[in-house]
């Protein structure tokens, strides 16, 4: 039996979501009163969705790792979200925003999906503008927009570089409403550790107080996994420290299926590696390719001379400057999605131009606009014949405004100041854009278990554009889940409350413990971060910007090896019953062990090239495309669906074919 | 690995009820590439390999947005450097041979957890009280241009709604007062034509909230603006008292 059904209404596609909306089941507000709803994170998703909830009736239980809902990692979100407001009279519109979005998914994502996501778009910024978040105005009082990758429109709303920490506390001050009420109980550090099923169905979860190591049951009707994206999988990545796979994971390892696992987000401006001891990487919002300019030298002597120090990128004169990516595409310039620029770095480093020490850096560089933004001042503050360096200096002004907060933070890790010298970045791991299945319900193949935001698979296709996971968290949690889950639950009505003290809750609580009594009684010698770093290593070199089928061999080799040694030879100190850092990290790698094997093999499987997933061996060989992605749509237009069957390496296969009906499927071009 | 020499001189805390401690750990292979947090690290995985405890911190983003790291380093809340976060401290702040003192937040009103990690509950519990715009999830709000704000009202709106919830504020406060994170969201929402409905209501009820949970009074040191990461300006504190006292005022 196929249990994928992805439950896409019949229709045309701009009628699905009001149709469905008016059809589909809901719970009377009496009997919402007798519903208890579980949310596990509290990011623009979770928060989201706990306080719309709790605003509807429901009885809502939010739950996140951190000491407080406000520090979901969605705060780090720099530049901005979509919506088709078309408020710069571009030509903007949903139709244009969910093209946009389904071409720069590869043509991998599911129509339906995408087309609400931009159909509820706009609700969205009227929604923040009424909490109060504070996004960027014009002069005239009016919201501003900026331009993003793969678009040809602006229609990015933001709040200067910090437009995450602004919506999700937004989302937070909503979610803070209803605890003050006490319509949601709110458990802050607290680690989801099981999901507990109950007659097929999703009825509660277990859960670490992390400050007393106490194991807890929560029952309810329906769990909603709001926990983010995977990309601590290869350590080292833009992603916070704590973000982690445990509740996706142990979801799916309780029936619910892993979509398109091998689909990760390389973003191309991140602050590149500086040592060994490094333990995350730093990203550089997608907003300053509005502004910079991306080149390495054109000269190979050149880069060379750079790299020993014997040169500046300054140096360079602008004749030897290879601005590659308004070389090879002309019609986007420095604004190519984020896969296509993160390869085109790679392919430029790879073949000797890199500007720093390791070789992994290229020039984002600011001073053409400084020149254009002074010249501009100058017009406007009416300077006649004004020096070279007053324009400059008028220029710097107008770029601090607009992302000083980010020139800041890379002056702090860098100790160069960008002013004065070019940006040196590299791609690192940002997003993923696979995670569990869900149907346009955004349930998973568990009843009940609904998975929101980052943490699903759904609308961003094989590459997400940026400033596109705001707006998916948010349209998930606001304006999909509150309408769906009540289709769900109009079943549980006359339930009553989830008992926890029934043989189900048992089982899984006794496997929680054991898991965490295996690891600090284990006696090995190699702290948690070692096996991670290991992981991390092979991920990056083999399923990371290129892979190819014999690395992916390798790859899975090596993972159960690490793994292996993991069970065998990890220590963790402390005790079950105390905060023990430790002991967290270790229950979260031992998932990331096995999901890295997963990654591998469904990259192994897609024997294609299509947005973040680049198999070397399919890729255009000859013509005006040479070195582009070769996508096989007659193979693989599908949704790759994994389930777990009690062994990381023998997942079994579920295919949900993709049929597009709205948008004709192309080579992605953005020559 | 780098080539700095440091003496660390750390608090050491078992759980909220135990009597903690300043315990030494000399760090060898500091580079000045790396973070104060990373440095940390370097000296947990070395613990770790010994079979000791390692030492408890918060932190979750590292690149000072989150709020969550949080530490007192020479007597400075986020250590030397104005204008970030622990996490964004850097060792080349530092030089070859420093002893450095590395302690939790200091408030009793945020109660140690273990080690460094401390817990901050009390200000959800004031943003609970009132920090919000009593707007429901709605798929039929007006048009997000139908209300023109003053970009000067949104930029200070903003200014002010760039707190990060850490604490340094308080923990950096002579008094323990709590004034500057409760007076950043005061401020943010009394700027914006959002706010105006509960704008009395909310100051009230912040400031009783805040005194609730133990925090001093504020006597304007300024000490909080100095350390604050995100530049917060004293100047919302006065907004603050002016809201509050109005509200008082014409109380019904």
């Amino acid at each position: 039996m196929s249990k994928l059904d992805s439950k896409i209404p019949p229709g045309p596609i701009d009628k699905k979501w009001t149709d469905h909306k008016g059809h589909i089941r809901i719970v009377a507000p009496a009997n919402k009163r007798r519903i208890d709803i579980i949310v596990v994170g509290t990011g623009l998703a979770g928060g989201a969705a706990a306080a719309s909830l709790a605003e509807m009736g429901y009885n809502v239980k939010a739950f996140c790792f951190q000491d407080s809902a406000r520090r979901a990692h969605s705060i780090a979100a720099q530049g901005g979200i979509n919506a088709a407001k078309n408020y710069q009279n571009d030509g903007d519109s949903t139709y244009r925003l969910f093209y946009d979005t389904v071409k720069g998914g590869d043509y991998r994502a599911r129509e339906a999906n995408v087309y609400r996501l931009a159909e509820v778009s706009a609700n969205i910024i009227d929604q923040c503008v009424a909490q109060g978040v504070p996004f960027a105005r014009d002069y005239g009082g009016l919201l501003d927009n900026r331009s993003f990758g793969g678009v040809q429109v602006s229609r990015t709303f933001y709040a200067r570089g910090q437009t995450g920490q602004q919506l999700l506390l937004g989302a937070y001050s909503a979610l803070m409403r209803q605890v003050g009420k006490g319509a949601v109980q709110m458990f802050d550090r607290h680690e989801m550790l099981d999901v507990v099923i109950v007659d097929g169905k999703a009825r509660g979860i277990i859960a670490r107080n992390l400050i007393t190591g106490e194991i807890e049951r929560h029952g309810a009707h329906a769990v909603l996994l709001c926990t983010g994206g995977y990309g601590n999988v290869f350590f080292l990545s833009t992603n916070a420290m704590g973000s982690n796979v445990t509740a996706a994971w142990k979801a799916h390892k309780r029936g619910a299926y892993f979509g398109n696992p091998c689909y990760t987000q390389i973003h191309p401006t991140c602050i590149p590696v500086s040592g060994t001891h490094q333990s995350k990487l730093t990203l550089m919002s997608e907003s300053l390719r509005n502004d910079g300019r991306i080149w390495v030298p054109k000269k190979l002597e050149d880069a060379q001379a750079i790299r020993e120090g014997k040169k500046k990128g300054r140096d360079i004169p602008e004749a030897d400057r290879d601005y590659y990516l308004e070389r090879r595409y002309p019609a986007f310039g420095n604004l190519v999605p984020r896969d296509v620029a993160s390869r085109a770095a790679k392919e430029r480093c790879d073949a000797g131009f890199g500007v720093n020490k390791t070789g992994e850096a290229v020039y984002l560089d600011f001073s053409a606009a400084f020149e254009r933004y002074g010249k501009q001042q100058a017009n406007i503050q009416k300077l006649e014949n004004p020096s070279k360096e007053k324009i400059i200096e008028l220029g710097k002004a107008i770029v601090s405004e607009k992302y000083g907060n980010l020139f800041d933070m890379y002056e702090n890790i860098v100790g160069e100041n960008p002013y004065d010298h070019a940006m040196k970045i590299y791609p690192a791991v940002h997003y993923t854009m696979g995670g569990l299945w869900v149907d346009y319900n955004l349930q998973t193949t568990v009843p009940g278990l609904f998975a929101l935001g980052e943490a699903n698979f759904s609308d961003h296709g094989a590459n997400r554009l940026g400033a596109s996971a705001l707006m998916q968290g948010l349209a998930d949690g606001y304006f999909v889940i509150p309408y769906t889950v009540g289709d769900y639950l109009a079943d549980d009505i006359r339930t009553g409350p989830i008992k926890t003290d029934t043989p189900e809750f048992d089982a899984a609580e006794k496997e929680v413990t054991d898991r965490i009594n295996h690891f600090l009684n284990n006696k090995g010698t190699k702290p948690v971060d070692d096996f991670h770093r290991r992981l991390g290593k092979v991920m990056w070199d083999k399923c990371g910007m290129a892979r190819n089928a014999q690395g992916l061999q390798e790859a899975i080799q090596e993972i159960r090896q690490i793994r292996e040694e993991f069970y065998r030879d990890v220590r963790v100190p402390g005790k079950a019953t105390e905060f023990n850092q430790e002991l967290e990290k270790a229950g979260r790698v031992a998932d990331f062990l096995e999901l890295g094997e997963l990654m591998c093999i469904d990259a192994l499987n897609r024997n294609e090239s299509c947005g973040g997933h680049f198999r070397e061996e399919y890729q255009e060989m000859e013509g005006p495309q040479q070195g582009e992605a070769k996508r096989d749509d007659a193979n693989y237009a599908y949704v790759a669906a994994w389930e777990w069957t009690g062994d990381a390496g023998k997942a079994n296969l579920h295919k949900e074919p993709l049929t597009f009906e709205e948008v004709k499927l192309t080579q992605r071009s953005y020559k | 690995m780098g080539n700095m020499k440091l003496t660390l001189k750390v608090w050491r805390q078992n759980g909220p009820n135990d009597k903690g401690k300043i315990v030494d750990y000399p760090v060898n292979d500091v580079s000045e590439d790396m973070s104060f947090l990373e440095m940390l690290d370097v000296l947990n995985d070395e613990l770790v390999r010994k079979g000791e405890e390692p030492i408890a911190f918060d932190h979750d983003c590292r690149e000072g947005i989150c709020g969550m790291c949080s530490l007192f380093i020479n007597g400075e809340a986020h250590g030397p450097g104005r204008g970030i976060t622990t996490c964004q401290l850097h060792m080349r702040k530092f030089k070859d041979g420093d002893t450095i003192h590395v302690e939790p937040w200091r408030s009793a009103a945020f109660p140690v957890i273990k080690d460094l990690a401390t817990n901050r509950g009390a200000f959800d519990r004031i943003q609970a009280a009132g920090g919000f715009v009593s707007v429901n999830t709605s798929g039929n709000l007006v048009d997000g241009n139908a209300l023109p704000i003053p970009k000067p009202d949104a930029d200070k709106a903003f200014d002010a709604a760039t707190c990060i919830g850490c604490g340094a504020c308080v923990a950096t406060c002579p008094n323990g007062s709590a004034m500057l994170f409760t007076a950043a969201k005061v401020s943010q929402l009394s700027l914006l034509p959002q706010g105006q409905v509960e704008r009395k209501q909310r100051a009230l009820a912040m400031v009783e909230q805040m005194d609730k949970e133990g925090f001093g009074n504020c006597s304007n040191t300024g000490a909080c603006e100095i350390e604050c990461p995100k530049g917060i300006s004293l100047e919302h504190i006065a907004r603050l008292n002016r809201e509050y006292l109005a509200a008082t005022v014409t109380k019904e």
